[in-house]
């Protein structure tokens, strides 16, 4: 027995409310983030991602104060992402209780930023969030503003830039998959698991349990991540564990 | 009388997640602080830790922590977390070599980036998530059940699983320490503040232990 692969609950959080939206459009009301998490975290949850999706400069203050009150009663790991821009932005979130931040578009349009993060901060404490879309066979490209700009980077190539820049995770979304419950995307998690020297969260699609299994098995990633399956009580995390142990992965119980 | 824990404040980021979870696992008041005094008179201490032991070490000693802590453990028990823990040793090999606090002898070294596990995969570095952590006898593990899961993240360890010093086992690629323990010492590679009930129940252990191994 060793290392648990992780189940990770993802709160996308709108203006303080938690929302999930199929193909970050339809936008679905599930509940005061709080509340959400304690309820994940009593279920066996292994960490907690929260994303920011409006991530204005009014919400700010908001998303710290929420990330806060978390981190006072949840006592698992915390992922806080959405609009992180500079290390004052990481350094809020880490001093209001978030124990790893995550940076998606920035990354792309400043990669030193990932640098000077993993340099002041940690590694440990750094998680790259890529969302890529299929563009032809085998190969991914990097999309950024929920899915809507290209930007012709190479999904693998760039994840093991940050890599090399000091990222201790990769946050790993498929916009093809996310919102349609059709499983993750196993050839681009599996592409990037193998490619990578740092675990690799598989997120986007998963619309059943076994997908979570299929995450780990064929996509190779050290820890799945759903929204929606577990919002709206769909499943419990104690449900996916279940299912994930029969299929012989070793996890948390 | 409510004891005082003092967490020691040294620049190195969140203490938050310590702090609240000190004072959720039982009656304490819990100080984040600097204060050479305050850490002295406080009937407990935390040294955290997060990111490079050589950060650590220089955030400490800036603040003349460093003899601070070696005077604390002579009266009183402490509790290493993570870095925290890391920095009681003698010394680590990241950056250009760093020299400890030398409470615990030996020394903390990078995991090899060419692990792998009996099925033959490749290990990740860090090593991030939920480990079994085998136990050895020691009154802090009162009421955990042994290879219980701890959250642990971290890329370098303290490699001699069999040294008389340590307490606690866990297996990456091969054994290393997961708690490291001397009279009114007791040092934790993983996050309790992070495990969730078991972790809460190893600081209301703490809470109560007389420093005895």
């Amino acid at each position: 027995m060793g290392l648990a692969k992780r189940i990770i609950p993802c709160l996308d959080v709108d203006q303080g409310r938690v929302v999930k939206g199929v193909q970050f459009e339809d936008i679905r009301d599930a509940g005061d983030p709080v509340e959400v998490s304690r309820r994940y975290n009593q279920e066996g949850a292994d960490e907690i991602t929260f994303l920011d999706i409006t991530a204005s400069h009014e919400n700010r203050a908001t998303t710290l104060e929420t990330v806060s009150r978390m981190a006072s009663e949840v006592f698992i790991p915390l992922t806080v992402g959405g609009g992180v821009r500079y290390l004052d932005n990481i350094r809020d979130l880490l001093l209001a209780g978030a124990d790893k931040v995550s940076i998606n578009t920035a990354a792309v349009f400043e990669p030193e930023l990932v640098k000077k993060a993993a340099e002041k901060f940690g590694s440990q404490c750094i998680v790259v969030a890529i969302d890529a879309k299929q563009v032809e066979q085998a190969r991914w490209e990097i999309f950024t503003h929920g899915g809507r700009k290209p930007t012709g980077l190479d999904a693998v190539e760039w994840a093991v830039r940050m890599v090399s820049y000091g990222a201790g995770e990769i946050l790993l979304t498929s916009m093809d998959r996310d919102g349609t419950r059709d499983g993750f995307d196993l050839g681009l998690t599996r592409s990037v698991a193998d490619a990578v020297t740092v675990p690799v969260v598989a997120s986007g699609g998963v619309g059943h349990l076994n997908h979570l299994v299929d995450g780990v098995v064929q996509g190779h990633a050290e820890a799945v991540l759903a929204a929606s399956i577990f919002h709206f009580a769909h499943h419990t995390i104690g449900e996916a564990k279940e299912v994930m142990a029969a299929a012989g992965i070793e996890v948390r119980l | 009388m409510t004891q005082t824990v003092a967490v020691i404040d040294y620049g190195s980021g969140n203490l938050h997640s310590v702090a609240k979870a000190v004072e959720y696992a039982g009656q304490c008041r819990v100080l984040v602080t600097a204060d050479a005094e305050e850490i002295r008179s406080a009937d407990r201490v935390v040294l955290p830790g997060v990111g490079a032991m050589g950060d650590c070490m220089q955030g400490l000693k800036e603040r003349g922590l460093d003899l601070v802590v070696l005077g604390v453990i002579q009266e009183k028990p402490l509790m290493g977390v993570c870095v925290g823990m890391q920095i009681l040793t003698e010394s680590g090999e990241e950056s250009a070599g760093v020299d400890a606090l030398g409470v615990f002898s030996g020394q903390i070294t990078q995991f090899s980036k060419s692990m792998k596990n009996l099925k033959g995969d490749a290990l990740k570095v860090p090593h991030m998530g939920w480990n079994e952590v085998e136990q050895r006898q020691h009154p802090m593990w009162n009421g955990i059940a042994d290879r219980t899961r701890f959250y642990f993240v971290h890329s370098y360890r303290y490699a001699d699983a069999t040294a008389e010093c340590v307490v606690g086992t866990c297996e990456y690629g091969a054994p290393f320490a997961a708690a490291l323990s001397k009279p009114n010492v007791f040092g934790v590679q993983f996050h309790p503040e992070k495990s969730h009930d078991a972790g809460i129940h190893l600081y209301r252990n703490f809470l109560t232990w007389d420093g005895a191994c």
